[in-house]
């Protein structure tokens, strides 16, 4: 059974013969980057930007382009988003300098990046949602009516500017009733209402639907065809090709290069991103299934605010098998890991583990019996923040031996045991005594899988495992979860990366508003097909289902 | 004895004073939904009341003009607001605490100012009713609502106000943004904690005429800690109000018309136990409070201050 990941070397090919087709170099001093086509937008210079113990900008060039997508890529925390947040003011700089049209400009505040025509997309939308669309878009602009509020003129606008760019949104709507592709509209809106000529998005596409995505991009090349500038920052490389007209990449604060497009191919990227190749496609091997370890029959359970969160879930996985579970961000995925996990109680149904019922049973029992729980907000329930690596490692188990001898800890032991198992997972950290808030995400990650795999466990509930980690981690984490499958758990991965399902799963359900749509195998599937049911659509059966769908998941 | 609470003169006589009395509540309370609409608790209102309904006092009892001690009630409610706007603004210090600092320092130095500037409890002439022609000959209602002294009607007057400063101006939409999220009205240039101290200087100002309501208004003396934590119900009836102006105004009659009442039990001598009756407002807090749990309205930011970056 072997079951590590394979390398497939696309030849040892250095970054500097990637230079050699059309990809600027970096520039060290304050030479433009020389493109015949069209003049700079916008240009950044050497520009630094320091925080407490890491070198986020080191001394980064970018430029964009009028009419043209230029995609900043690297991995997270790479320094992409600190450079546009130095462009879009959020952040000070150390050293650098903006310039637009040729002409230095200085950027203080977001008001000054606006008063420059820069609007910025974040990532995690900045919406009031108790206010309406119009509120949003009005929020610290000049009223005509001084001190009073011209809502009415506002919406007029947006009304204007929905038309122009197809942009469809009801000015009147408040926020929180809108789907997540109808926010990102509104931020659009903002940006644009505000007259935007440069517009900044943060990972766009992560929170929505391929449809979405699709729709998204549709607007940015109307856009650019209208000579708006974009930088479009991503890690995502197929959406990176797909969109951009030329790619910056970064990495540890520093940019590897500026490149065409058209010429640059999929590996090519990813060797300029991490260094070296990764190959995320895990070898699968065929695996006996075994009988079923984790049975959940029509459960149905309640969210964190009351809402019905769960409907009536039944779902089954057997030892050497995966299954995923599809599905956009708030759909229940949460609260059926948590079910599954013990931490929510469900209204209704029952959970079974190895054929006998645990519905009443406590986390710790459930623990002690086999599960192993791979949550969601790392930082929140995976780990203690302000404990040390060590005290995070046997939270579960310190209480038993040989952790602990009756009250007393057994350091020596858990000093050993830590360090093993930092060994063995390639944890990165100083000390087993550094605070695990220190550590960086991927390492946390690693911390929690460590912890909960060397277990051995039975059943595995993995909560979104790679979502906002490195690519070398991800790499990483893929190969482990195939091993324990291989081993013989029964794993429950919840994800929202297609990709990453269909990499990895045998059957992949998708759940929609607390409601598993469809089981489907992943031979038998593909991502358009995950994507309607996602939204809501059943592909078999589109007219009937058409009533439930969100508007903004249709196109 | 009861039946004399039941007589129409009784009724009428209670629903004055209700109206009458919900003034330092009004006051109170609407300042503190513009603080708490902007994301900063300030339990500190008590505080600001003391040092307002004292300095009203103070300047009216050297014999200025009552409007001169309403300002002065004004200027030294908005110090003590922009006090509590650099503690729990720019210095951070968590809200609750440095309410309850706030609230200590204004009742120890209304205290003090008063042992050592006037020493005795004294009386002044404070504002007097004024009919408001025409209305207030009508029968019952006329005395009810029209017959009142200036700052009564300024409190009503209010209400309006400052619906519609929080709901129509570009303040307002500022207000609750940085209340509800203060990240996002950061990238739209707002200023989190320029608006934070606008609407602590706000709240300041009006906790300031409540107190002045109460020393030059409707008592006419000054006493120390003469509010008796009426600014601490003033912040509970914001939450009572879900963050309304309407709600506020609902909990401030309602809270005037059970103080209006166990007045009205004392002065005609129903044999209730006075301290029953005196704690009646408190008890109703304490009810009101654990019944009006929905939270849906509250400012999301509400008492955490807010920092820029990751």
């Amino acid at each position: 059974m072997n079951s590590t990941p394979t390398f497939i070397s696309t030849g040892q090919r250095s970054i500097e013969d990637l230079f050699a087709h059309g990809i600027s170099k970096p520039t060290a001093g304050h030479r433009a980057v020389n493109f015949r086509l069209n003049a700079p937008y916008v240009q950044m210079y050497d520009i630094v930007k320091r925080f407490p113990g890491v070198l986020a900008c080191d001394h980064v060039d970018f430029d964009v382009r009028r009419g043209e997508v230029h995609a900043l890529l690297g991995e997270n925390g790479a320094g992409k988003s600190t450079l546009m947040k130095v462009l879009y003011g959020l952040y000070q700089p150390e050293g650098g300098r903006i310039l637009r049209d040729g002409a230095e400009v200085t950027i203080h505040s977001p008001t000054d990046a606006i008063h420059q025509g820069i609007g910025m997309i974040h990532q995690h939308f900045m919406l009031v949602d108790t206010l309406t669309v119009t509120e949003n878009v009005a929020l610290g602009l000049k009223s005509s009516r001084g001190l009073l509020l011209d809502l009415d003129r506002v919406e007029d606008g947006i009304r204007e500017l929905s038309e122009a760019y197809g942009l469809q949104i009801d000015p009147r709507a408040p926020v929180w009733t809108l789907s997540v592709g109808e926010r990102q509209r509104v931020e659009i809106m903002k940006a644009l209402y505000r007259g935007a000529a440069l517009l900044i998005l943060d990972e766009p596409t992560a929170v929505l639907t391929p449809q979405e995505v699709e729709e998204l991009f549709v607007t940015l090349s109307y856009m650019k065809e209208n000579g708006y500038s974009l930088v479009f920052i991503s890690h995502k490389l197929q959406e990176v090709l797909a969109v951009s007209d030329r790619i910056t990449v970064m990495r540890e604060g520093r940019r590897v290069g500026t490149v065409s497009t058209k010429e640059m191919t999929r590996n090519e990227l990813v060797r300029m991103m991490v260094g070296r190749d990764i190959i995320l496609e895990q070898t699968r091997d065929e695996v006996e299934v075994g009988d079923v370890r984790l049975r959940l029959q029509n459960v149905s359970a309640r969210g964190v605010t009351g809402q019905q969160a769960l409907r009536d879930v039944s779902l089954s996985v057997k030892s050497g098998e995966i299954l995923g579970v599809a599905g956009i961000s708030g759909n229940g995925q949460r609260e059926l890991a948590e079910v599954v996990a013990g931490l929510r109680p469900h209204s209704g149904g029952s959970v079974e583990m190895d054929e006998v019922t645990i519905n009443d049973w406590t986390t710790a029992r459930r623990t002690e019996s086999g599960l192993a729980y791979i949550p969601e907000e790392r930082m929140h329930d995976g780990i203690v923040r302000d404990f040390a690596v060590s005290e995070n490692l046997v939270l579960q188990e310190h209480t038993r031996e040989p952790f602990s001898h009756g009250i007393f800890l057994a350091f020596e032991y858990i000093a050993r045991y830590s360090r093993k198992l930092i060994q063995d997972f390639y944890i990165k950290t100083p000390d087993i005594r550094t605070m695990t808030r220190n550590l960086s995400g991927g390492n946390i990650q690693r911390l929690i899988v460590a912890r909960e795999l060397s277990r051995q466990p039975k059943v595995l509930v993995a909560a979104q495992p790679t979502r906002g980690i490195d690519i070398g981690a991800i790499e990483y984490i893929y190969s482990q979860i195939l091993e324990q499958r291989d081993r013989g758990a029964a794993i429950l991965l919840i994800s929202e990366d297609l990709d990453e399902l269909l990499a990895l799963c045998d059957r992949i359900a998708v759940i929609f508003e607390g409601t598993i749509m469809d089981v489907l195998d992943r031979n038998e599937t593909t991502a358009e097909e995950l994507g309607l049911l996602m939204a809501g659509v059943d592909p078999a059966n589109q007219e009937g289902a058409q009533a439930g769908v969100p508007a903004g998941a249709q196109a | 004895m009861t039946d004399e609470l039941f007589t129409i003169s009784t009724l009428i006589g209670i629903l004055h004073s209700c109206v009458r009395l919900a003034t330092p509540y009004l006051f109170a309370s609407l300042g503190e939904t513009f603080g708490q609409r902007s994301g900063v608790l300030n339990l500190g209102v008590d505080g600001i009341m003391l040092m307002g309904a004292f300095f009203a006092f103070y300047v009216v009892f050297e014999g200025h003009n009552l409007w001169v001690g309403v300002l002065a009630a004004i200027v030294v409610g908005m110090l003590m607001g922009l006090l509590k706007a650099f503690v729990s603004v720019t210095m951070q210090a968590l809200q609750g605490i440095s309410g309850i600092g706030l609230y200590l320092f204004g009742l120890g130095l209304s205290s003090l100012l008063f042992k050592t500037l006037i020493g005795s409890v004294e009386g002044v002439s404070g504002f007097r009713q004024v009919g408001i022609p025409f209305v207030s000959d009508l029968p019952g209602i006329g005395h009810i609502f029209f017959n009142h002294n200036a700052l009564v009607y300024l409190a009503y007057i209010m209400v309006p106000v400052s619906w519609f400063v929080i709901n129509r101006t570009t303040l307002g939409l500022k207000i609750r943004a940085v209340g509800h999220n203060p990240e996002a009205a950061d990238t739209l240039g707002v200023s989190v904690n320029g608006v934070r101290y606008a609407t602590m200087m706000i709240g300041g100002a009006l906790a300031g005429v409540a107190g002045a309501s109460l020393s030059i208004g409707l008592q006419n003396v000054f006493q120390e800690n003469m509010t008796n934590g009426l600014g601490f119900i003033a912040v509970a009836l914001v939450y009572f109000g879900s963050w309304r102006t309407v709600g506020v105004l609902a909990g401030s009659l309602l809270f005037s018309l059970v103080n209006a009442l166990q007045l009205w039990v004392q002065a005609l001598g129903i044999p209730v136990p006075s301290e029953v009756a005196v704690m009646m407002p408190y008890v109703m807090t304490i009810v009101v409070l654990a019944f009006t749990a929905r939270q849906i309205q509250k400012p999301a930011a509400l008492a955490r201050s807010y920092e820029r970056g990751e």
